[in-house]
Formats: C-alpha cells, sequence, structure tokens
C-alpha cells in the first residue's frame, strides 16, 4: 500500500517551485530515492515502574525529496517520538531510520526541527535567538548577524530585534522559531505540532507563512499534528497513525492545486472529500485512544 | 474605585472624550498609586519610631532593664564612641574591612566551588547518584560546628573564617546550581543540539543562563550565610573583627555593645543585598520584569 503511495507522489511533483528550485535541484537526489524512510521501526521505552511501553510497532514511512507529509494520530500515539528518531534525538529499539540514505547517528545539520512548545531562548533577544544556529554552526559574528537580520525581515519581525521572547506574542515567538530553524537551511524540516499552542486566526496566518517559507527552501517536512484541517491543507501527503503503539493505517494523497491558501481550501469540495475519508480513518483510532485514556484515569 | 469613575463622567463631556478621559484615569490611577507609596513610608517610618520610642521609654521607666536589654540612646552613644574613638581593638573600620574582607573571600570561593560542583553533579548523573547519600549527610549537619575544628586547625587568622564561610555558602549555591541545572527545559537543549551547538555552547548558552536564574537567587541568602561565618568564626578565637567586638561587648556585660555591633552588621548586610540585586537586574535583564521585582 504505502509503496504505490509513494509512486503516486512522486510521479507528480508536489508543487509548483519557486526560483530557489534550480539552485536546490542538484542538491537533491535523483529519481524518487526517498529522503527519510523508516523501516519496520520499532520503539520501546522503560516505564518508571519497569515495565516497557512500547511507542511505534513495525513503523514503516518514507518521504520523497520536497515532499510535505503529514503525520496525523490520536494524542500520544508516538509521532513525536517518530520525529525525535529522524532527528536523531533518540534511536529505534529495532528497525532502522534512514535520511538520506544513512543510517541516523546523532544530529545532523541537514535538519531543522520546530518544537511543539517554546524551544526560543529566553534569555537571548530576538537577534540572537534568530542567530544562534549559524552561531553555534561557526559562521563569522557579522555575517551571522546579517543573515539573521534578513530573516528576521522576512518573517516579519523587523524592527523586534532587541525584543526578548517574554515580550513577544505567542504567534511572534513562533515566528522567531520558524526564522531560526529556517536560517540554517534544513533540507529537512521536522515540525512537531507546531502551531498548536496558537490561536484559531494567528494559526491559519503561520499556515500560510510556512507554505510560503517552504515553497523559497524546497525541504522536504515532516509535520506532526492531530488536527486533520492542517494535515490536508499543509501536505501532499497525510499518513495516520494508529493509537498508541503507532504504525501506519493508512496513506493518503492530497491532490489539491499548489499554492494554497490555508484559510479558503477548506471549502473546496474536493478537500470536503478529502477530510471525510480521511476522517473515517482516524475516527476508529481517536476512539480506541479516548477510551484508554478514560480507563487509565 | 469611585475617583476614576467620578472623573470618567467629568470627561464624557468634553470635546475629546476617549484621549482625555483615558489620561485623566491614567492620572488618577498614579495619583492613587504614589499616595499609596507615600502612606506605606509614612507608617513604616511611624512603626520605626514606636518601636524605638517604646524601648527607650520602657527602659527609662523601669520596665526595661538596660544593663541586660540595652537602650537606643546608649547604643547610639556607644556607636559614636567607636566611630570617634575607635573600639578595644583599634579604629572601627579595620574591624568591618576585616569581617568584610573574610566573608567576601569566604562568599566567592563558595559560590565558585558551589557552581562547579553543581554543574558537574546536574550534568552528570552517575556522579550525583553515587555522591547523593554523601552530600545529603554533609549537609544536614549543623555547619557551624566546623567552627572550632577551623580554629584549630587553621588558627585564629583569617583562614579559619574563610573556610567556615566557604562551607556554610557551598551547600546553599550548591543545591541551587545543582538543580537549577536540572531544570533545563529538555526542549531547549534539544533546539540547541539541533541547531547545531556542541557541548560547551551547550553548556554556555543554554544550561548556565538556564541555572542562573537558580544561583542568583541563592546569591541573596549566601552572602549573609558568609557574614554568619565569618562572625561565628570570630567568635570561637580571634584578633579583630566585629564577632570579636561582640564577643566583648558580651563578656563585659555591654548590651548596647552588642545591638551597635549588630546594627553594623546590618548595615553590612543590606548593602551586599543591594549589590546582589544590582547583579541580578543585569544579568536577568531577559526576565518579564513581574518576576525580578517582586522583592521584599
Amino acid at each position: 500500500m504505502q509503496h504505490s503511495q509513494n509512486k503516486v507522489s512522486s510521479a507528480s511533483p508536489p508543487m509548483p517551485r519557486s526560483p530557489l528550485q534550480e539552485a536546490s535541484g542538484d542538491r537533491r537526489p535523483t529519481g524518487s530515492a526517498p529522503v527519510i524512510e523508516l523501516r519496520q521501526v520499532t520503539k520501546r521505552f522503560l516505564t518508571p515502574r519497569g515495565q516497557t511501553y512500547t511507542a511505534l510497532r513495525d513503523l514503516s514511512l518514507s518521504v520523497a525529496p520536497g515532499e510535505f507529509c503529514a503525520l496525523i494520530g490520536p494524542t500520544g500515539c508516538g509521532k513525536s517520538t517518530t520525529l525525535s528518531l529522524i532527528a536523531g534525538l533518540d534511536s529505534p529499539s529495532a528497525g532502522s531510520v534512514l535520511v538520506m540514505g544513512e543510517e541516523v547517528h546523532g544530529n545532523d545539520p541537514r535538519i531543522g526541527y520546530v518544537f511543539q512548545t517554546d524551544a526560543v531562548f529566553p534569555w537571548k533577544n530576538v537577534l540572537h535567538n534568530v542567530a544562534a544556529g549559524p552561531l553555534f554552526r561557526g559562521v563569522p559574528r557579522r555575517e551571522a548577524l546579517e543573515r539573521a537580520r534578513a530573516w528576521i525581515a522576512r518573517v516579519g519581525l523587523a524592527g523586534f530585534e532587541d525584543r526578548y521572547p517574554h515580550q513577544l506574542s505567542g504567534g511572534m515567538r513562533k515566528r522567531v522559531a520558524l526564522a531560526q530553524t529556517f536560517i540554517n537551511e534544513p533540507q529537512i524540516l521536522l515540525m512537531d505540532e507546531p502551531f498548536s499552542a496558537l490561536d484559531v486566526q494567528t494559526r491559519t496566518l503561520m499556515e500560510n507563512e510556512l507554505l510560503q517559507l517552504w515553497s523559497a527552501l524546497s525541504a522536504s517536512v515532516v509535520f506532526v499534528t492531530h488536527d486533520l484541517e492542517e494535515a490536508i491543507a499543509l501536505a501532499d501527503r497525510v499518513c495516520v497513525l494508529t493509537a498508541g503503539p503507532a504504525t501506519v493505517k493508512g496513506i493518503y494523497t492530497i491532490d489539491l492545486p499548489r499554492p494554497r491558501n490555508v484559510a479558503e481550501i477548506r471549502f473546496d469540495p474536493r478537500f470536503v472529500q478529502l477530510y471525510h475519508d480521511i476522517w473515517e480513518d482516524l475516527r476508529d483510532e481517536v476512539m480506541i485512544s479516548y477510551e484508554r485514556a478514560k480507563h487509565s484515569s | 474605585m469611585s475617583e476614576p469613575n467620578t472623573l470618567l463622567e467629568r470627561q464624557q463631556s468634553s470635546a475629546h472624550p476617549t484621549a482625555e478621559t483615558d489620561s485623566a484615569a491614567l492620572a488618577a490611577l498614579v495619583r492613587r498609586r504614589r499616595r499609596r507609596r507615600w502612606l506605606i513610608n509614612a507608617l513604616r517610618l511611624l512603626l520605626l519610631v514606636v518601636l524605638i520610642g517604646g524601648w527607650e521609654l520602657g527602659a527609662r521607666l523601669g520596665l526595661i532593664d538596660p544593663f541586660f536589654w540595652g537602650r537606643p540612646s546608649g547604643i547610639w552613644q556607644q556607636l559614636v564612641t567607636w566611630v570617634l574613638h575607635g573600639t578595644a581593638q583599634g579604629p572601627l573600620w579595620v574591624q568591618i574591612a576585616v569581617t568584610l574582607e573574610e566573608a567576601l573571600l569566604g562568599f566567592l570561593i563558595g559560590v565558585v566551588l558551589g557552581i562547579s560542583f553543581g554543574v558537574l553533579l546536574g550534568r552528570n548523573a552517575f556522579l550525583a547518584e553515587l555522591l547523593g547519600p554523601y552530600i545529603k549527610a554533609a549537609n544536614s549537619i549543623p555547619r557551624v560546628t566546623l567552627a572550632p575544628l577551623f580554629a584549630i586547625g587553621l588558627g585564629l587568622g583569617s583562614q579559619s573564617k574563610v573556610a567556615l564561610a566557604v562551607v556554610l555558602v557551598f551547600f546553599i549555591v550548591f543545591f541551587n546550581a545543582f538543580q537549577g541545572v536540572r531544570e533545563v527545559d529538555r526542549n531547549l537543549l534539544a533546539n540547541a543540539r539541533i541547531l547545531g551547538a556542541n557541548r560547551w555552547q551547550l553548556f554556555r548558552e543554554v544550561i548556565l543562563p538556564s541555572a542562573l536564574t537558580w544561583i542568583i537567587a541563592s546569591l541573596h541568602t549566601s552572602f549573609s550565610f558568609a557574614l554568619v561565618g565569618a562572625v561565628v568564626g570570630e567568635f570561637v578565637g580571634s584578633i579583630e573583627g566585629i564577632g570579636l567586638m561582640i564577643q566583648n561587648a558580651g563578656a563585659t556585660f555591654n548590651a548596647n555593645g552588642v545591638f551597635a555591633a549588630m546594627l553594623i552588621l546590618a548595615a553590612v548586610a543590606l548593602l551586599s543585598e543591594i549589590v546582589i540585586t544590582a547583579l541580578e537586574r543585569r544579568l536577568l535583564r531577559w526576565r518579564p520584569s513581574a518576576l525580578s521585582e517582586v522583592t521584599l
């Protein structure tokens, strides 16, 4: 099932590309060699009581170059675990995780990660938060700050360079986080429910901005969410995960045209159809996880 | 509440209602806050006068025996004598300088050691687990009891006082640094690592600034403990210092002298508190102001 879906997504290029595509064209592997590949991945944790908890079971997934892939599943099903395995923050108990054809070992500089909660450094102002990546990686200070200023302007925060995170709104902090990640020009972008803490209006704005930034960067994205609307509006492909232990239940290709306007695409009949189809699949998992939560409490 | 309301109503009739009512309401608010400030200061002064005056009056009326409990005018006279004619051990400022130097030195050494060990154990779970019980045991000892030991081992000079101050300061700073390092947000660590930070950058840019909130909070208490260390060390055996002045005053039934020396110590502690608060403001600029301004 998954293989046939892969072919679909690689046969139809995910989206119209910006001028930057030419520059990044040679960077990408030819053909449809996946950028991220999870093969039969299982992840177990040891709970404080000494029992094992299986977060992922035999999860297989691959993401094509430049593809925007959304992972959706009920709360606590192991979506975040999947991301941390790809990012090299954690290692699988069984199976293998490959990035650009190589087994993941520790941190990969080609990967960017946007966290669910605020992960901007509260003791750094906006400028130094955004410049952190290049500075960590040894870019000369002046150049790093210059690039940071450009990115701050790009996410619409020009004039806020001296502010500290606590002086910004949630949406602005998220912009800082995006600029902080994008400045490193990652080829793989992992996003863990990045907008879940924002109010609905801000969220739609940020989703549109993310699509714009992404189209200029041409990175492969794995976007974790529990919001089906968000998943369909943003992604080329939506993977439904089962209630923990997570494994892939179904993969849906989202054939909505790009560029998309996240606020308006929800009224597209095709969107409604897709929503209906995927929800059929997702509903059972949500119910299972809900029942479990009820019993455990 | 009623005042802004009437102001509001009065301003409704004017030409530019909203802007002017806003500024008027703001002015009323500022005025109210200023009045409150003034009232509190006045009441504080009154409280001081009542307490000191009551003490003095009690002493004069014979309700309080000034031989045992001293009296404010006597304390003041003692202070004047010390300032003008010096103490039995020499000039007053030398005594203050000696004690302050011991406390400061002990404070600095204790802080550096406390932060170093706190960070080391906070980052190394194995070491923390290994040494945990011993550190808890050491912490449960009332450490002022080490004073005679230091006096025997290090003599009557300043070393024994510094050592006592170090021991007192160390544990406070150590536990705070340890906790601060352990409380570093995991997301921030992961984020820094993904952004490309190496181990040293991780420490300098994430762990240390995060733990600094805790460490600085501990500095407030630990300087007073450094003073306690110096003074108690001087009690046990010394040739100069404020501790010795208190010791002498006690031995000669000079209650006023004990109180006067206490006042000097309090002034020193208060001064150091101001310095540390300024340091805190500077190092923790990034924190929301509400957090750092709530002080007693």
